[in-house]
């Protein structure tokens, strides 16, 4: 059992956690993602490691409460425990990896879409950190579903905020606000790293792909065991087939088949989280893009 | 003398029942069936039996003192060679193995050595003496990695010699395939699995579960900062493999792991349980083996209607005779030298059929199996709303990619000597992680093998 160290409300639905996971807390690094179980009937679902602290040995989890299992988590407190919690999962970021030198040479822009703000934030740090240049776009539907803006603020070098409704920074989507940034504002960027839901990823790399600027995408496909054993997790990069879960689950945003992607996001959906799901799109402004509503 | 009586029936669910539920298929011998099939045996004084099975197990004599009602005799008899009786009495391909070389079965058919394991296994599980006493603890220690049958077998055998060991698996139960795998209907998981595994925790073993090695931690951790004198891999062929035709990503193309562990490891199919699993209406499973033949008859109990699509013909199937057997009983459809050339999707990105052509078999290959060629001109589609790989598996290539110096073939099995001993020093290796997807007995030989080597490792030292 993994106890709940500590339990936050960040925004409606959106819960933070630190679990006691010393394993985990140990290894973890950036742009990883563990596999978590609520409860002895619970489904293993993946939720990225939005920050970790070894000495403590804690594990920092973010997760919106959209279905049964997430609802599950959530729903668990402070003193409670999760009944499994593993990993690290997949690939770290690339500039972990990567010749620090050349890293430094690097500007970064972050790009971050509702709960995916929360896994930028162990990269942006980790970046700070090492003496990397780093901006960040929080993009969120109003300012009361923003989070992690504080957090955010402290490590990166600039911080941009987009809503919806322009309660808060920018008004409109994210790609506007980069499109401002780069095409106003003249800023260049060598790299960019976009996570949030599939569709805003799938637009953010439509739009650095006019600039030729690289861009990372953090892919959440379906999983089961997380380990490369199943398979749900097949995603078409490149004209190739690659498991998310141990290719992953950073790919290059320009060479993903996002469609398709999206589409095997659905294939355990029922006709009523169908209709829930085109609602929710809809609410959100969007003209249905994804084939929600076929 | 040896009772010249045919071979005891084996009592069995009806098909039609079995067929909508996932309790055992085969109620195996009872006490008196058992000791009357026993009476068949010859007690050979050159068993063909013994020779032919993987680990040597003294077949006659167990049998022998089975026959004489000495249960716990039998039980200990089969244990000096196989750790896992229930099982592998249950899921062996025993003809071909013990019963397949069985002198009874020249001009008649053999003795049912498997259903007489299980029932010695069985018996041995509920009734059976206490664990021998252990070694004294000798204060040195063992990682094992993957609790399938080869990690379950080392660790026992490691545990008895007195070492402490601990099991790091990467799923959040302990198992391996006979638990994610293996359904229910052939191996029930509370009265037959999870008993196998209190035996060997009842050794002093403990499993730590939820521990990815290779991302959790390496083998270089557990052998440098946690004090393993020594590290056994048993992590098994888990990855899927999948044809590379067109459609595979259609949504209800799933790999038959995917299947198998939503519906076995995750319970998909009780409402209790959280985890989905799409089954449709219609259900095509692509192979031979005793995967396809699992995950076609859990998709037929849950209510879909079921078919084996195989690109050879039903003598080349890999499975056991057993379950083809039970299978057809079942109502599932075989569709033999077919083999799928597309997944067909419909607008919606969803599947709506496959693509098939017909196969013939030509000139037998290098290791004697008649190869299919495809007969021209012969392509047809069949209709249905779910697809299943069942293509075979291949090892995980994390522990290799993690650990410096172990080497892999390059199927990515790997490499290790005849004891198991790999190109690390002090890291062994056996079961399905070195020779591919192969059955149960085999690793649990493996992992058995392995843990003499590893202690005679440990004294050199
Ligand atoms: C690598 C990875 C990292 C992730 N990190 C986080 C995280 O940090 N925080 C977080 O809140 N979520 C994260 N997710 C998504 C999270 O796993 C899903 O939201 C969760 O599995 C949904 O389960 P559920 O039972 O609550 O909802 P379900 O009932 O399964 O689904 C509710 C609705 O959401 C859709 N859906 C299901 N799974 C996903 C998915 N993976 N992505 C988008 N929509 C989905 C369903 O089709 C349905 O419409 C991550 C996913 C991956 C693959
Ligand atoms: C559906 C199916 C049906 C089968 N039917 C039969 C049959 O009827 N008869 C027969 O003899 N054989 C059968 N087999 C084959 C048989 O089950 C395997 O050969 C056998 O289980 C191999 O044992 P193993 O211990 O090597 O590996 P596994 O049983 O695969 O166990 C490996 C374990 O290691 C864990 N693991 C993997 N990597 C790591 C890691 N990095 N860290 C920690 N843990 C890890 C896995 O999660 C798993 O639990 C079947 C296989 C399948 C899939
Ligand atoms: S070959 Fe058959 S008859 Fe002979 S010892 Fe073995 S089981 Fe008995
Ligand atoms: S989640 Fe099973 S292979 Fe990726």
């Amino acid at each position: 059992m993994y106890p709940i160290l500590e339990k936050r409300l960040l925004a409606e639905g959106i819960w933070l956690m630190k679990i006691h996971a010393p394993r985990v807390a140990r290894s973890a690094q950036p742009g990883q993602f563990v596999i978590v179980r609520a409860d002895a009937h619970g489904e293993r679902i993946p939720l990225t490691i939005s920050d970790f602290d070894a000495a403590e040995g804690s594990v920092t989890i973010v997760t919106q409460a959209i279905g049964a299992s997430t609802r599950k988590i959530c729903a668990l407190e402070q003193g409670e425990a999760l009944a499994d919690f593993a990993g690290p999962l997949g690939r770290p970021s690339e500039f972990v990896h990567l010749p620090l030198e050349e890293v430094r040479q690097r500007r970064y822009l972050f790009v971050a879409g509702g709960v995916g703000t929360a896994p930028i934030y162990p990269q942006v740090k980790w970046l700070k950190e090492h003496g990397v240049r780093a901006d960040v776009i929080i993009g969120a539907k109003n300012s009361r579903m923003l989070i992690y803006t504080d957090a955010m603020r402290a490590v990166a070098e600039n911080l941009y905020i987009a809503t919806d409704d322009g309660s808060e920074g920018f008004k409109g989507m994210v790609t506007g606000l980069i499109e401002e940034l780069v095409e106003q504002r003249g800023e260049r960027y060598d790299e960019c790293v976009a996570i949030g839901p599939m569709i805003m990823m799938k637009f953010v790399a439509l739009t650095t792909r006019k600039y030729n600027l690289k861009t990372t995408v953090s892919l959440n496909a379906l999983m089961v065991d997380g380990t490369g054993m199943c398979g749900a997790c097949r995603v078409t990069v490149g004209g190739k087939t690659r498991f998310t879960c141990v290719d992953g689950p950073e790919f290059d945003g320009h060479e993903v088949d996002f469609d398709e992607a999206m589409r095997r996001q659905g294939m355990y959906r029922t006709q009523e989280q169908r209709a829930a799901a085109i609602e929710a799109e809809r609410e959100a402004g969007h003209v249905c893009k994804i084939g929600l509503d076929k | 003398m040896a009772n010249k009586i045919p071979r005891v029936p084996v009592r069995e669910q009806d098909p039609a029942i079995r067929a909508t539920n996932f309790e055992e298929v085969c109620y195996g011998y009872n006490q008196e069936e058992a000791l009357l099939e026993a009476s068949r045996c010859l007690r050979c004084k050159k068993p063909r039996c013994v020779e032919a099975c993987p680990v040597g197990i003294n077949i006659p004599e167990f049998i022998a003192a089975l026959h004489e009602g000495k249960l716990q005799e039998a039980a200990d008899i089969i244990s000096a060679d196989s750790s896992l009786p229930s099982i592998c009495g249950r899921v062996c391909p025993q003809e071909t193995q013990c019963e397949g070389s069985c002198i009874l079965g020249i001009k008649g058919e053999p003795v049912a050595i498997g259903k007489l394991e299980r029932f010695v296994g069985d018996w041995k599980l509920q009734n059976g003496a206490a664990p021998k006493a252990t070694a004294p603890r000798n204060g040195r220690k063992v990682a094992v990695i993957g609790s399938g049958p080869a990690g379950l077998a080392c660790a026992s055998d490691l545990a008895r010699m007195g070492y402490g060991v601990k099991i790091f698996e990467a799923l959040h139960e302990a198992g391996g395939v006979l638990v994610y795998g293996i359904p229910e209907f052939r191996l029930p998981k509370q009265r037959v699995v999870a008993r196998e595994i209190e035996a060997v925790k009842a050794l002093g073993v403990e499993i730590e579960t939820d521990v990815i090695v290779g991302r959790t931690v390496t083998i270089d951790s557990l052998l440098d900062e946690e004090g393993y004198d020594a590290v056994f891999i048993g992590s098994g062929a888990g990855l899927p493999r999948f044809m590379g035709i067109p459609g595979e990503n259609l949504n209800g193309v799933v790999s038959a792991n995917e299947f198998l562990t939503r519906a076995n490891l995750m319970h998909a199919y009780d409402a209790e349980y959280d985890t989905p699993i799409y089954v449709g209406q219609r259900v095509v499973v692509v192979g031979g083996g005793n995967v396809a033949m699992d995950a076609v008859r859990t998709a037929k109990r849950l209510g879909a209607e079921a078919t084996i699509v195989y690109r050879r013909s039903e003598k080349e199937l890999p499975a056991r005779v057993e379950e083809v057997h039970h299978a057809r009983e079942e109502g599932i459809c075989f569709r033999m030298l077919t083999n799928p050339t597309e997944v067909l999707g419909d607008e919606r990105g969803w599947v709506r059929g496959v693509r098939c052509v017909e196969m013939e078999l030509g000139e037998p290959d290098e290791s004697g199996r008649r190869s299919p060629v495809v007969k021209p001109g012969s392509e047809f589609e069949i209709a249905c709303d779910v697809v299943i790989m069942a293509l075979g598996t291949s090892p995980n290539p994390l522990l290799a990619a993690t650990t410096e110096g172990l080497e892999t073939s390059r199927r990515g099995c790997i490499t290790a000597d005849e004891h198991g001993a790999t190109t690390r020093k002090g890291v062994f290796a056996g079961g399905d992680a070195v020779t591919g997807a192969a059955t149960v007995i085999l690793a649990m030989g493996a992992g058995r093998t392995a843990a003499k080597a590893i202690d005679e490792y440990i004294r050199s030292l």
